[in-house]
């Protein structure tokens, strides 16, 4: 399934929901979006993975990459996920260690402000 | 024994190609169905660190996958890159990753090896026996019917 890209507020953060396969061919587009919106002036970005089918280590490069952009600019950035085969992807990798993970888009909007990036 | 094999051109959008290519196989091969996910995961981990190696060396040459199931799922991603170019399995620690003056690429690549270490109990990496070039040896048992 292809990648697919759509934003929406909640209150002061930016939720970008993901959906589809991120890997080397779709993940550019990812590190595109993510970009405009840190250059468009967006500090809170939560990132809802709840629609990946699919994610693979170019794709984690691209979540790091934003999440040092917005730590750069006293921004906040956190990830929204359930799945238990994607968690295992974070764990394997320690980055479960460097990204806050919440279960759900509510929990991320209310935590990311105890866990915002300094 | 069966045995697949595909070769592609050192794009990204073929990557996906392989991946689909090597469940497909996995599965008529009897790999259970809970492990289809890290044989999905991996094939296109050693595909994306192959592609990657052409591009860096600006090499036209094709990718291999090879996919057989004499015994058990084994598949062998073969590159056509310098040898040096190789570099051995390093898992970055949590501080590591988080590091300003780690690059998005050099993050991709420790992330890449950390996760087929982490999926493939069987892996290795080793010369291919002609001209340079690595190739990515993944094996995975499978439940015969």
């Amino acid at each position: 399934m292809e990648l697919s890209l759509a934003t929406r507020s909640v209150e002061e953060h930016t939720v970008l929901e993901v959906g589809g396969e991120v890997d080397v061919y779709t993940a550019p587009r990812l590190r595109e979006r993510l970009v405009e919106l840190v250059d468009s002036g967006v500090r809170n970005v939560v990132v809802d993975l709840g629609g990946v089918e699919f994610l693979d280590s170019t794709g984690l490069g691209v979540l790091v990459g934003a999440m040092k952009r917005l730590r750069v600019a006293n921004g906040s950035f956190s990830l929204v996920c359930s799945k238990e085969a994607l968690l295992k992807i974070f764990r394997i990798t320690a980055l479960d260690q460097v990204f806050p993970i919440f279960p759900t888009i509510e929990a991320a909007t209310r935590g990311s402000d105890d866990s915002a990036l300094s | 024994m069966a045995t697949v094999r595909l070769s592609f051109s050192p794009a990204p959008v073929h990557v996906r190609t392989a991946r689909l290519v090597g469940v497909a196989v996995a599965r008529r091969a009897g790999v259970a169905e809970e492990l289809l996910d890290e044989v999905r995961l991996a094939i296109g981990e050693a595909c994306t660190r192959a592609v990657a190696l052409h591009n860096q060396y600006g090499l036209a040459d094709l990718v291999t996958v090879e996919m057989s199931d004499s015994e058990a799922y084994s598949v062998r991603v073969i590159d056509h890159a310098p040898i040096e170019a190789s570099v051995g399995l390093t898992k970055l620690p949590p501080d590591e990753l988080a590091d300003e003056s780690l690059t998005e690429d050099a993050l991709t690549t420790g992330v890449g090896f950390a996760l087929l270490a982490g999926f493939v109990d069987d892996l290795q990496v080793r010369p291919v026996d002609d001209g340079p070039g690595t190739e990515v040896r993944m094996v995975w048992p499978v439940q015969r019917r």
